[in-house]
């Protein structure tokens, strides 16, 4: 029997030779596979993503002058390469639509979720591998569906991504037609395939648990995907019905959305949003997992307040369901109604602070190591900080009177979702890189890549919020139409400058991705001295994980535990049950 | 680059710009101190050779502490919200010797209907400009809001309102100037290929001066 | 030995819930359509309420009739879905095979049901648009046959998109389960199903249920009140 410290390559790698390449590759049903084709699949949209955002910024900051390499583009999107705003409102409909359902959500989820959970827990695969195929070969087509928008008459949907009706509704209203219909029909697309995944994620982490890996054992990772993939399973059949909806006003004449005949453009909304808010969380919990499993790991110590940080995410999944109103305090929903969605707003900021000073009390007094995951993970801090600070303006209904809809919003998300998801996921992709290729990212490159995009990252956005509060409102083709903007159009010129640069300094991220894969150093089993499961294979550990089922003695973080010589305590490291104290059910 | 807002030029902006301060000092605070607190744990416990970090598991009192005291702010920034938004947007705020107004949205412009000289709407001396709305100083002044396609925002940032003009929906919103001159009204919501223009300004005349300008309206529109 | 962990199926390791996979998932599966049918229905409850006239007294437009019928046929699937579980449960595979083939028969009759009754409405002028000007219906309404109210029975489309999504929608269900129903058919027929083992039945069962129990839920807001 080959014991879990074998090194990598022998059994396993033979074994993989016996699945045909298309088994294999192709057609996996192998998590670990699934998760790099949607790190594959999801990387690339949200190269796309970007690239949208830089004509954006384009645009904004130096409207009416031909953008560089602008003319590549067909004249029905920007002639001369100065855009139209008909594309320009595209532009900002697709950026929002691909960071958020093909970028970020694949990435936490789809990528994670398959990559890590089996692995964490102790199984050998997802419950479901051939569903969980399924799952990513639906994304691929919803992701083709996607893109083809762009190349249909009338152009891609440009009704901003949330599609408020009844813009979205009526081609005559957004000159758009098949553009927004292939959007819909994508997002429900995409959102069978969320479903299935999110199936596959809930009935895993419930049935295959090792043995030993109680719910309390379970890495703050794989709580915050299951929580995630509650979220997603309720909240995504939403957006389904309310897509097809809407797909129907614009096809077969039915009228929910068209208030000329009964509907409610409100309706919409209040769809979009009931499933909206609770997606705003599933695009940030998984990362506050994984900032928490690199933050005990690089500050050596056990998980501030491990219990606490599981009540709050629940909590953050139950109030985020009752918070939806607060996207729509101005649109003429009841004022009553209002008030009772601040209160519950103010209220969902708490259990994010109780995260944010938890990460802060497990670095107190640590031992921190600032591996490039580390940096990235206190980044999201930091970053992550703000954008709950922000949110607090928004949530006091008064002045969001005044910044609703304006660039303070556009900031907001920005540092919740770039500052918070985006740099844990470079953290994590840093931090599981070497467990999923077998070989490490370049340290000196991951660091000088973390450093530039930390500062631009946050010349670009803070100023956001200056604009907001001089009154700049978001989605504007051309700011300098009024008067009281023109002063502002220096700081939209500085933002343009240091979002190109901020786009730039990515392609070392990428150029370390892919060099590292022929020509960084061979991962070992265990390149952080991490305590996850996942640490005791072979990197790439082999199709089946673990050669036999682990059992879990202990809560993940154990670090610098008094037990031990060395500064980490592997989740499966059988000391002998007496003397392990951190061993009981519900203690750490 | 500026954390302050712009003048403002209505009864109750001075309310909300308060509490946008107060926010500002209270998110200021809680900002420095997590980012100072990150700065200093990251520079004071940083990995050096033959140090084992402190064995905890987290501490109670702590996190209590750490709970309460982001609770108790955030119900306060509430309570001291509440009476604010009822005031501006509650449904019956509107002071009831306002001069009422329509405002008509489509793609992409605003037409302001005027209560003329009599200060009733839907009356025969109504009258309806394109993208310029005329109010009285110190005077409310509540607008109805229709929309004849889709969602536009009517928004006019020194007097601190924002409501989107919903088709089918017919919302209403309140101000009072309290400064004369002209100021800028835009669309804040996302309406389509010419959002960005359905621009609109706003003059405030004092009292004379508005009764004046009625009266030349209402001999220019006679002639027509 | 790697090859024993790569023969080790998940299914070895059932813990956790206590119940098997396939179980678990679908009603974690099912957790996902009620969400659905929550926002289809939620939608409904909320238009008819604001649009009141919109709407025709239950057995103007809709033939109840012929519903209700389709509505026996499928609380009989039910039925006889127990019964093939309840057959495979104790082994006895002609059972099975007869009430397996009766459910999917009477799903498959359902459908059937469903898309004569569409092409009725539709004929009659009743589409997802609403009442269709200058059809037969329109004119019932215009003659004050049907209890619509203001608003003009013509625009106001809102009864008809509501009625033919949320059905439609349900059909689509019925239409799949059949589809996964008959897959579990033909397993049956080639003995795949026995008395220890026979997740396949049970799964689609619990669906079958819940498709069932939406349309009770459907027949009574649409057609009854
Ligand atoms: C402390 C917690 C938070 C509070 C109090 C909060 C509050 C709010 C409020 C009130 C709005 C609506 C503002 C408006 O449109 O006027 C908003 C918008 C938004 N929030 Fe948050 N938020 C919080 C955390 C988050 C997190 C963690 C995320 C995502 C990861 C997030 C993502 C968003 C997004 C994407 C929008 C804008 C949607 C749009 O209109 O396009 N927020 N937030
Ligand atoms: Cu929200
Ligand atoms: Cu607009």
């Amino acid at each position: 029997m080959a014991t879990t410290a074998i090194p990598h390559e022998p059994v396993a790698r033979t074994e993989h030779q016996e699945l045909p390449f298309i088994r294999k590759y192709i057609f996996a049903t192998d998590h670990k596979i699934i998760g790099i084709q949607f790190l594959i699949m999801s990387l690339l949209f949200l190269f796309v993503g970007g690239l949208l955002a830089m004509m954006i910024r384009w645009q904004l900051g130096f409207p009416e002058t031909p953008m560089p390499g602008g003319t590549v583009l067909p004249e029905t999107m920007a002639p001369g390469g100065i855009l139209l705003p008909e594309f320009y409102n595209s532009l900002v409909t697709m950026h929002g639509t691909l960071m958020v359902f093909f970028a970020i959500m694949p990435l936490l989820v789809g990528v994670f979720g398959n990559y890590l959970i089996p692995l964490k827990i102790g199984a050998p695969d997802m419950a479901f591998p051939r569903l969980n195929m399924w799952s990513f070969w639906i994304a691929v087509p919803a992701g083709i569906l996607m893109l083809a928008g762009f190349f249909v008459e009338g152009g891609h949907a440009a009704a901003g991504w949330t599609a408020y009706a009844p813009l979205s509704a009526k081609g005559e209203f957004s000159g758009v037609f098949a553009g927004q219909q292939l959007w819909l029909l994508s997002l429900a697309v995409l959102g069978l395939s969320s479903i299935l995944g999110a199936t596959n994620y809930i009935t895993t982490i419930v049935n295959l648990r090792a043995p030993g890996m109680t719910w309390f054992r379970l890495p703050l990772s794989i709580w915050s995907l299951f929580i995630t993939a509650i979220l997603v399973l309720l909240a995504i059949p939403i957006l389904s019905g309310a897509a097809i909806m809407l797909f129907f006003d614009q096809t077969i004449g039915t009228h929910f959305f068209d208030p000329t005949a009964g509907g409610q453009p409100l309706l919409w909304q209040h769809l979009f949003w009931y499933f909206g808010h609770p997606e705003v969380y599933i695009l940030i919990l998984p990362a506050m997992g994984m900032v928490s499993d690199i933050i005990a790991n690089g500050s050596r110590k056990p998980l501030f307040g491990y219990h606490s940080m599981i009540y709050a995410l629940i909590a953050i999944a139950f109030l985020g369901w009752i918070v939806w109103g607060h996207h729509m305090f101005q649109s003429g929903m009841n004022p009553t109604l209002g008030m009772g969605f601040m209160v519950t707003t103010m209220l969902i900021a708490v259990p994010s602070a109780i995260k944010v000073f938890n990460w802060m009390g497990t670095m107190w007094r640590g031992n921190i190591r600032f591996h490039v995951p580390m940096l990235h993970a206190v980044s999201f801090v930091a970053m992550f900080v703000i954008g709950g600070l922000s949110g607090i303006f928004m949530a006091s209904t008064p002045v969001d009177i005044y910044i609703h809809d304006t660039y303070f919003i556009v900031a907001h998300i920005h540092y919740v979702l770039f500052g918070g998801s985006l740099f844990a996921l470079f953290g994590a992709i840093t931090f599981w890189y070497p467990k999923m290729f077998g070989r490490m990212m370049n340290v000196f490159w991951g660091r000088v890549h973390w450093f530039l995009t930390f500062v631009f990252f946050n010349l670009t956005f803070f100023p956001m919020h200056n604009l907001g509060v001089g009154g700049h409102m978001r989605r504007l083709y051309d700011p300098s139409e009024y008067e009281f903007l023109q002063p502002l159009a220096g700081t939209n010129r500085f933002i343009t400058v240091s979002a190109l640069l901020l786009f730039t300094v990515q392609i070392i991220f990428a150029l370390n991705f892919v060099i590292s894969l022929f020509k960084g150093k061979r991962a070992p089993e265990n390149p952080w001295d991490d305590n996850g499961l996942e640490w005791t294979v072979p990197s790439p550990p082999p199709h089946g994980n673990f050669v036999t089922t682990p059992t879990v003695y202990r809560p993940p973080y154990e670090f610098s535990s008094p037990l031990v010589e060395e500064d980490h305590l592997p989740q499966d490291r059988d000391l002998g049950q007496k003397t392990d104290p951190a061993s009981a059910p519900g203690t750490g | 680059m500026s954390w302050m807002l712009p003048p403002s030029a209505s009864t109750f902006a001075g309310d909300i710009d308060f509490l946008y301060y107060l926010i500002l000092v209270i998110t200021g605070v809680a900002f420095v101190v997590v980012e100072v607190g990150l700065i200093w744990f990251i520079i004071k416990y940083r990995s050096r050779p033959g140090r084992k970090a402190y064995y905890t598991h987290g501490s109670v009192r702590a996190e209590f502490i750490w709970t309460a005291i982001p609770a108790v702010t955030v119900v306060a920034i509430g309570i001291l919200s509440a009476p604010v938004w009822t005031h501006v947007k509650g449904r019956f705020s509107a002071p009831a010797d306002a001069l009422i107004y329509r405002v008509t949205a489509k793609q992409f412009e605003w037409n302001f209907t005027h209560p003329g000289l009599d200060g009733t709407l839907d009356t025969d001396d109504d009258f309806t400009i394109r993208n310029r709305l005329h109010v009285p100083v110190n005077r409310p002044v509540l607008v109805r809001l229709v929309s004849e396609d889709v969602i536009h925002s009517f928004f006019v940032p020194a007097f601190r309102v924002k409501q989107d003009v919903v088709p089918g929906l017919n919302t209403q919103v309140w101000f009072e100037a309290t400064r004369t001159g002209e100021f800028e009204l835009g669309c804040a919501e996302l309406c389509g290929l010419g959002h960005y223009r359905m621009r609109a300004m706003v003059t405030v005349h004092d009292a004379d001066d508005y009764e004046r300008w009625l009266a030349s309206r209402a001999t220019t529109t006679a002639l027509r | 030995m790697a090859h024993a962990a790569f023969m080790e199926s998940p299914r070895d390791r059932e813990l956790g819930a206590g119940v098997y996979n396939e179980k678990l998932g679908i009603w974690v599966f099912l957790g996902s359509e009620v969400m659905f049918f929550t926002a289809l229905i939620g939608s409904y409850i909320i238009l008819r309420f604001a649009n009141p006239g919109a709407f025709a007294a239950p057995g103007e437009v809709l033939n109840i009739g012929l519903t209700a019928v389709n509505t026996f046929l499928l609380i009989c699937s039910s039925v006889t879905m127990v019964k093939a579980f309840a057959a495979v449960h104790d082994g006895d595979q002609r059972q099975l095979k007869l009430y397996l083939v009766a459910t999917v028969l009477m799903g498959a009759a359902f459908v059937g049901v469903q898309i004569y009754e569409y092409a009725h409405l539709l004929h009659d002028g009743f589409g997802p648009g609403g009442i269709r000007e200058g059809s037969h219906l329109a004119e019932r309404a215009a003659a004050g046959e049907l209890s619509l109210g203001t608003p003009d029975p013509a625009t106001a489309g809102i009864y008809g998109s509501t009625f033919f999504t949320m059905t439609g929608f349900h059909g689509f269900h019925v239409t799949m389960g059949v589809i996964c129903m008959t897959y579990v058919t033909i397993k049956a027929f080639r003995g795949k199903y026995s008395a220890t083992d026979h997740r396949g039945v049970e799964v689609i069962g619990l669906y079958w249920h819940f498709v069932d129990l939406v349309w009770i839920i459907l027949f009574t807001i649409v057609y009854l009140i």
